[in-house]
């Protein structure tokens, strides 16, 4: 009987974060594997690290990294919620805790790790708990349902994260350290004692040097905590976060080597000391160290999957530098932040009154950095990472790189310092060189080069040094990109939008005379027409104007493939009565139009010629219809969702100020088309976050996005503020317009825009919020004299015999007719006849 | 493809029909003739044929009027291909080209060369 080579069995223990990366990188391989998966936990691998985020109304799904069905589309087989129990070497099979076997040809361990609880005597009690699986969160939520304090034990990252949610639940927080100060493996004292004042600045309680004795019964309150030095702190519900400690049971109970601090022993090829068996993630100890971070972890399953193909890779272990916000607070952590290494100098910034601490750690002879502490500032972290990541040599003065500001500046980490694999951005583990590979691939923008690496587009923190990486490498080129709008003008639209305002420029004639030369083009023309609307309001159509807009504005319509136009009228929000439906109906059928609905919940009517749009839009205008701007560089349509009007879910009247948004806009021309969209609440059907500005409505007020966008790269819009009332938020699109209007290429999106903009969402949210560049009130006044002077362009154009005159096909015969114009018949409606369909017709006509 | 030296004048228009920096159309017989003013420039009075041959409509009068290339041309409101005023030739393909005509102004009349 021939044996049949059959495929290698992986099996995998743990479905954490690590553990589903393993398979995910496994799968991608394409090796002729089987795999299985087993997860102790009742659902898939989900975001552990954003776990707090369920308490800010995200649900399970929302923090889901996988799901069953992306598993058995795959062909990998799930078992969840039951543990396994025990690993037999010799038969290679595992058991479960309900008794199933699994054979494997290789193992993987991924089983993580649990929440440290101290053994303290009234630790057990049902109101005390522990943080670290979405079943514990659900424990935590019902029990501060009932409660008014709440304590965690542990002061570490996830104690705070753990002391944040306990405060967005409504109580109050307490932080119950053993250490004499907080986030002791990450900060030195001083960054320590920075981080406590900062903390209990937002509220919370902060209680250091504490060693709970023992819980009793409080009076007044569910419990009492007894600490050693016979003090005491009254709380209702407690939540253990004091450590975790590495799953290797199973590794023990089968006799494989364990670390003197727990963990499974590994190799740097991520071995045991059984061949067959590998452990990843947070239950392995390398170097007689476990790693509490995700992308240790990560790179850990990377590796161990690189041991089943031909290109096998080894981990030496991982950077724990981090930089995160910690209740709204700035923190980062470098190598050695205390100091430790022999010989070690530090060099200390402490600020009491703007809350600011910085250390660095530098070797004996001044010339690497060891590690660094950043509390309430981590605009150096970038630069400081890059120096203890690449060991490039510091600076003379090494403070400086810490010290505010000075005369003369701070000394930059020159771009071109740093090495080839330098990693810029590490959301993305993006290296100098992938940026350089794109670059010489053809990226010259900035925009350019984050749609192609994805630099940058993370946490953004990276942003800075990636542009200065770019503008550097472009230099070096000798790519000197030119960001003149075209031949005739010597400045980008950003530049020229500021000369017309500065020097009150209204006409194009006027701008060419003073800033360009030539004619002008296809290219300019628009630009111009636009910055003049975008600052003056005039008619579009008036005289000086006229011979500057493109295709479609210079008919106020949508020009078609045969040169017939299409029709649409504004119907703001999408909502629209019976009357005016039957008016539309009514001007279809008269002037046998084709129509159709819009993606902008609107009505489009098609094939009419130019002679008769003055005649439909009288009848339009008559009915109350006006302009929908649908030919312009200008706001679009303001979609929505039903809402509260009707709706059962809706939270806010969607409709109405998705109304009331579309009227206060109409009509502002803009570097590129507008489109926004309001929901009624968290079901989005509005798709708000597909637009240049979106509102989706919470029980509280509106969340604003902005700088998304659909078409042929679609952009997600990124939460701007939450929250809002109605005057703030449209105080903030106000000036969020305006600053797009003044400030971006001809022809950009938002979110090209707000990709190219340096400092990105953050510094845009300092502009229009915190009025950082002081022009809001600029911004405002010049949204009002748009909104002010506001008139329909059709309606102004119809009122004037003047002005119709334009719309003749022929000036010197009115009554004839554009001949090659022709339609047939689709689906009971008109459509432009084809080259072949137009011979047949004009045969058959000049038969007859 | 320059028309030949023309024989008869048709008048098609006045000065005031005229709209500075963009064009008008007038029937001319069964020709549809895109009329283009262009003040800044001497001779100020252009007429190509208005068929766009590569878009296939009757609409070039409509498009934006540019000097890219040297002399005037037009850029067709379909796809933007740019003909010479001047010569009718395609600026992005010179194996294509429009019909040029005769303009002039007589007195306040704008007259096209037949």
């Amino acid at each position: 009987m021939a044996t049949q080579r059959s495929r290698q069995k992986i099996l995998v223990i743990g479905n954490g974060m690590v553990g589903h990366h393993y398979v995910d990188q496994l799968l991608q391989r394409q090796l002729d594997v089987e795999i299985t998966v087993l997860g102790a936990e009742p659902r898939p691998a989900y975001d552990r690290v954003h776990l707090s985020d369920f308490f800010a109304g995200k649900k399970p799904e929302d923090l889901a990294l996988t799901t069953r069905e992306f598993y058995a589309q795959h062909g990998v087989k799930a078992h969840f919620g039951d543990g396994v129990a025990r690993i037999d070497r010799d038969a290679k099979t595992v058991t479960t805790e309900a008794g199933l076997h699994y054979s494997y040809d290789k193992l993987v361990l991924a089983t993580g790790s649990y929440p440290f609880v101290p053994p303290i005597p009234g630790g057990e009690r049902d109101n005390c708990l522990t943080y670290r699986t979405i079943d514990d969160l659900g424990a935590i939520k019902a029990q501060a349902a009932k409660s008014r304090i709440g304590v965690v034990v542990g002061g570490g990252l996830l104690g705070l994260e753990c002391a944040n949610a306990l405060k967005n639940l409504g109580l109050e927080a307490h932080v119950v350290e053993f250490a004499p100060g907080l986030m002791g493996v990450q900060l030195d004292d001083g960054g320590s004692r920075m981080l406590r004042r900062k903390i209990e600045a937002l509220g919370v309680f902060v209680h250091t040097g504490k060693a709970t004795r023992e819980i009793v019964d409080g009076q007044g309150t569910r419990l009492r905590m007894n600490f050693a030095d016979d003090t005491h702190l009254d709380t209702d519900m407690i939540v253990f976060s004091a450590g975790i400690r590495p799953y290797d049971q199973l590794a023990r109970d089968c006799g494989l080597e364990v670390g003197a601090r727990g963990g499974v022993v590994v190799d740097y090829h991520c071995r045991t000391s059984d061949s067959d068996i590998y452990a990843i993630g947070e239950c392995a100890s390398f170097g007689n160290f476990i790693y509490g971070l995700v992308a240790p972890g990560y790179r850990m399953a990377e590796t161990a999957v690189s041991q089943l193909g031909e290109d096998k890779s080894a981990f030496h272990g991982a950077d724990m530098s981090t930089k995160l916000k910690l209740l709204g607070v700035d923190v980062g952590s470098i190598g050695d932040a205390h100091g430790r290494a022999a010989g070690a100098l530090s060099y200390v910034y402490c600020d009491e009154r703007d809350e600011i601490y910085k250390r660095i750690n530098v070797s004996a002879d001044g010339k690497t950095l060891l590690g660094a502490v950043l509390v309430g500032d981590c605009a150096a972290y970038d630069t400081l990472l890059q120096y203890f990541l690449n060991g490039i040599e510091l600076p003379e003065a090494p403070e400086s790189l810490i010290l505010p500001s000075i005369e003369g500046g701070a000394p930059q980490l020159g771009p071109a310092a740093l090495p080839l694999a330098a990693t810029l951005c590490s959301c993305h583990n993006v290296s100098k060189g992938a940026v350089i590979e794109a670059i010489d691939g053809g990226c010259c923008s900035l925009g350019e080069v984050k749609s192609a690496t994805r630099a940058s587009t993370g946490c953004g923190g990276c942003s800075a040094l990636l542009k200065s990486v770019v503008d550097y490498e472009l230099e070096a080129r000798g790519v000197s990109v030119d960001r003149s709008l075209c031949v005739h003008f010597a400045y980008t639209r950003q530049e020229l939008f500021h000369l017309c305002k500065v020097e009150q420029i209204k006409t194009f004639d006027q701008l060419l005379d003073k800033h360009g030369k030539g004619l002008g083009c296809e290219i300019c023309k628009p630009a111009a027409a636009s910055i003049l609307a975008s600052l003056w309001n005039d008619y579009v159509l008036e005289t000086p104007h006229v011979g500057l807009q493109d295709t479609n504005d210079t008919f106020l319509a949508n020009m078609q493939k045969d040169g017939t136009y299409s029709i649409v009228p504004r119907i703001a929000g999408g909502e629209i009565t019976p009357e005016k439906l039957v008016v539309l109906g009514q001007v279809g059928l008269k002037y046998n139009l084709y129509t159709k609905i819009t993606g902008g919940q609107r009505i489009d009517l098609f094939g009419a010629r130019v002679d008769q749009l003055p005649a439909i839009w009288k009848e339009l205008v008559a009915a109350g219809f006006e302009t929908g701007h649908a030919y312009g560089k200008a706001l679009r349509t303001v979609k929505s969702c039903v809402g509260s009007s009707w709706c059962r879910y809706g939270v806010q009247d969607s409709v109405a100020m998705a109304i009331h948004i579309e009227n206060r806009y109409k009509g502002l021309r803009s570097p590129h088309k507008l489109k926004s969209a309001v929901s009624g609440c968290t079901r989005e059907c509005a798709e708000a976050q597909s637009k240049d500005f979106g509102v989706i409505a919470t029980d509280r007020g509106w969340n604003l996005y902005v700088c998304g966008n659909g078409g042929m790269k679609p952009r997600h819009a990124d939460l701007f503020a939450t929250d809002l009332d109605d005057e703030t938020l449209i105080r903030y699109i106000d000036r969020f317009l305006m600053f797009y209007v003044a400030t971006a290429d001809r022809l950009q999106r938002t979110s090209v825009w707000l990709d190219n903009l340096e400092g990105g969402i953050d510094y845009l949210r300092q502009v229009v919020i915190d009025d950082s560049l002081g022009i809001c009130d600029e911004l405002e006044a010049r949204m009002a004299a748009v909104v002010g002077s506001y008139q329909c362009e059709w309606k102004t154009t119809i009122e004037s015999p003047e002005r119709l005159k334009r719309f003749r096909q022929f000036v010197n015969a009115p009554d004839a007719r554009d001949e090659t114009i022709v339609f047939v018949e689709e689906r009971g409606q008109i459509r432009p006849a084809n080259d072949e369909e137009r011979r047949e017709l004009i045969a058959v006509h000049q038969v007859a | 493809m320059k028309a030949l030296q023309a024989r008869q004048w048709q008048s098609v228009c006045t000065r005031a029909d005229l709209v500075a920096n963009a064009g008008i159309c007038a029937l001319v017989g069964d020709q549809q003739v895109a009329i283009f003013y262009l003040p800044r420039l001497s001779p100020s009075l252009y007429a190509i044929a208005n068929w766009d041959p590569i878009g296939r409509a009757n609409v070039l009068y409509r498009g934006l009027v540019t000097d890219i290339g040297g002399g005037p041309s037009v850029a067709s409101p379909l796809y933007k291909q740019h003909f010479s005023l001047v010569t009718g030739v395609c600026l992005e393909d010179d194996s294509v080209a429009v019909p040029v005509f005769e303009i002039a102004l007589d007195g306040d009349t704008v007259v096209i060369g037949g």
